[in-house]
């Protein structure tokens, strides 16, 4: 008896073994493996994960009612990591019992709004009825609200999703996505919105430092690496690219990566050495960097779409 | 008198987390789940008015208890059912039917008689509620 109040009888909770059996020290560890930097994202991924623990704990023994809301926001610039980080946000919430399952569905506009009176809303319901369960991600958020047309029909789809993340807040959980300062004045126009939203998430450009290392990582995904010359060539890549209309973050170190492996390839073909080592095949040389039209002509190659 | 007809009839009426329940097995199955109502009773009467049309693809319950939901907001006292249907090659059928809204009032069967040669007889059944015009019929 004695031992119970030392411990604070009945009502003791071991918060480390909750943690264990949620599972979502993986997860978060796995989100440090996989994105580079995202030092505040990933901070704010963390605190939103104890609160959530700490939250459930607290709805068990009867000390909230109120379920936190969990819909948020992701700024960015495109290609900083947010439909990466939306994937493991789903994963976390769905560990920790907030969603049934592990589910993100992804959307823009075009899948959310129709062309003609009485289209929208049936377009917009077969969406969320999809995403149910599950995380709606809304990418580009703002171009559902088009204030130089009054009688544009996002406007209807916005009124559904408002009322869906009220009614149906234990069923969905909606992630609105985009560049910053037109989220901003989105929010603005749509204080509805706004205050549905319980965490806000910021998504930094990455530093030459950062993409560099992005560029290995993701290589190293792929079975390459970058010769010597070759990551001198790609650095210099990097610094010229991110001054360039279009950067896309990490978005646009993958492409170029896509295409020097693409060179890479013709070369071997080209010389066909009658022998060739494993490394060969996993390395990339400077020419492959060289060869992009950054070099050739101060201007992004056309990437891909 | 109560309509029997499609899966759990004879029970008592199934609450929404029974039904949510029964939608999720649909969905683990990998049927469509379609939404119908109407306001004519009689076993005959196989085709019922579409809610909307069937959903694929739905992970979870919840968006076909929002259509269950909204349609009985539309029409309380009308016959509501959830089909399931397995669109597999080769198998394109119903798999799996029950009743999740119901008028308050029932009132039942008129079983009418004709005499036919000989001594046989030919039932028919009318519902009364089906002899006043559609849209009506109930409250
Ligand atoms: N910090 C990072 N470390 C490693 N890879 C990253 C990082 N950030 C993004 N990536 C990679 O870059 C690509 C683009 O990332 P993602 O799609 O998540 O960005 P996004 O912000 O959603 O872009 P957009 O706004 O264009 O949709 C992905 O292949 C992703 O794996
Ligand atoms: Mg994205």
């Amino acid at each position: 008896m004695a031992e119970a109040v030392t411990e604070g009888g009945d009502d003791a909770i071991n918060l480390a073994r909750e943690y264990e059996e949620s599972g979502i020290g993986g997860v978060l560890d796995q989100l440090d493996r996989e994105l580079v930097g995202l030092r505040s994202v990933k901070s704010r991924i963390r605190d939103i994960a104890a609160l959530l623990l700490v939250d459930r704990v607290r709805q068990r023994l009867q000390l909230t009612s109120e379920k936190p809301s969990l819909h948020m926001s992701f700024t960015g610039n495109p290609g900083t990591g947010k439909t990466t980080v939306a994937l493991r946000m789903a994963e976390i919430l769905h560990r920790l019992g907030y969603i049934r399952e592990n589910h993100l569905v992804t959307v823009t506009r075009d899948d959310l709004v129709g062309q003609y009176i009485g289209h929208t809303a049936p377009k917009t319901r077969e969406v969320v009825k999809k995403a149910m369960g599950g995380v709606l991600f809304i990418d580009e958020a703002y171009y559902l609200y088009k204030p130089e047309n009054e009688r544009d029909y996002g406007q209807e789809a916005i009124e559904i999703l408002l009322q869906i993340m009220e009614n149906n807040r234990d069923d969905l959980v909606v992630v609105l996505a985009g560049y910053a300062d037109r989220m901003d004045t989105f929010f603005k126009s749509n204080p509805g919105m706004h205050s549905r939203i319980g965490h806000h998430l910021e998504f930094p450009d990455y530093d030459a430092d950062e993409l560099m290392s992005i560029a290995r990582l993701m290589l190293e995904q792929q079975n390459y690496h970058l010769s010597e010359s070759g990551e001198q060539a790609f650095s210099e890549y990097i610094d010229r690219r991110m001054r360039l209309p279009h950067f896309a973050n990490a978005r646009s170190i993958r492409n170029a990566l896509d295409r020097a492996r693409l060179r890479q390839a013709n070369r071997l073909f080209s010389e066909k050495p009658t022998r060739i080592s494993k490394d060969d095949l996993m390395t990339i040389e400077a020419a492959e960097i060289h060869a992009s039209r950054i070099f050739t002509e101060g201007k992004p190659d056309q990437d891909p779409v | 008198m109560r309509v029997t007809q499609g899966t759990f009839s004879f029970l008592p009426d199934l609450t929404d987390e029974q039904i949510s329940k029964q939608v999720k097995y649909i969905l683990d199955n990998g049927w469509a789940a379609a939404v119908e109502f109407t306001d004519d009773p009689h076993p005959r009467n196989t085709y019922w008015e579409m809610w909307g049309h069937p959903m694929f693809d739905l992970r979870d319950p919840a968006g076909v208890l929002l259509e269950v939901n909204a349609c009985r907001k539309a029409y309380p006292q009308h016959y509501i059912r959830v089909n399931a249907f397995d669109a597999t090659n080769g198998i394109e059928s119903l798999k799996l039917s029950f009743i999740v809204n119901r008028p308050d009032e029932e009132p039942g069967f008129n079983l009418h008689r004709t005499e036919g040669p000989g001594r046989s007889i030919i039932y028919t059944t009318h519902s009364y509620a089906a002899q006043k015009p559609a849209g009506s019929r109930y409250g």
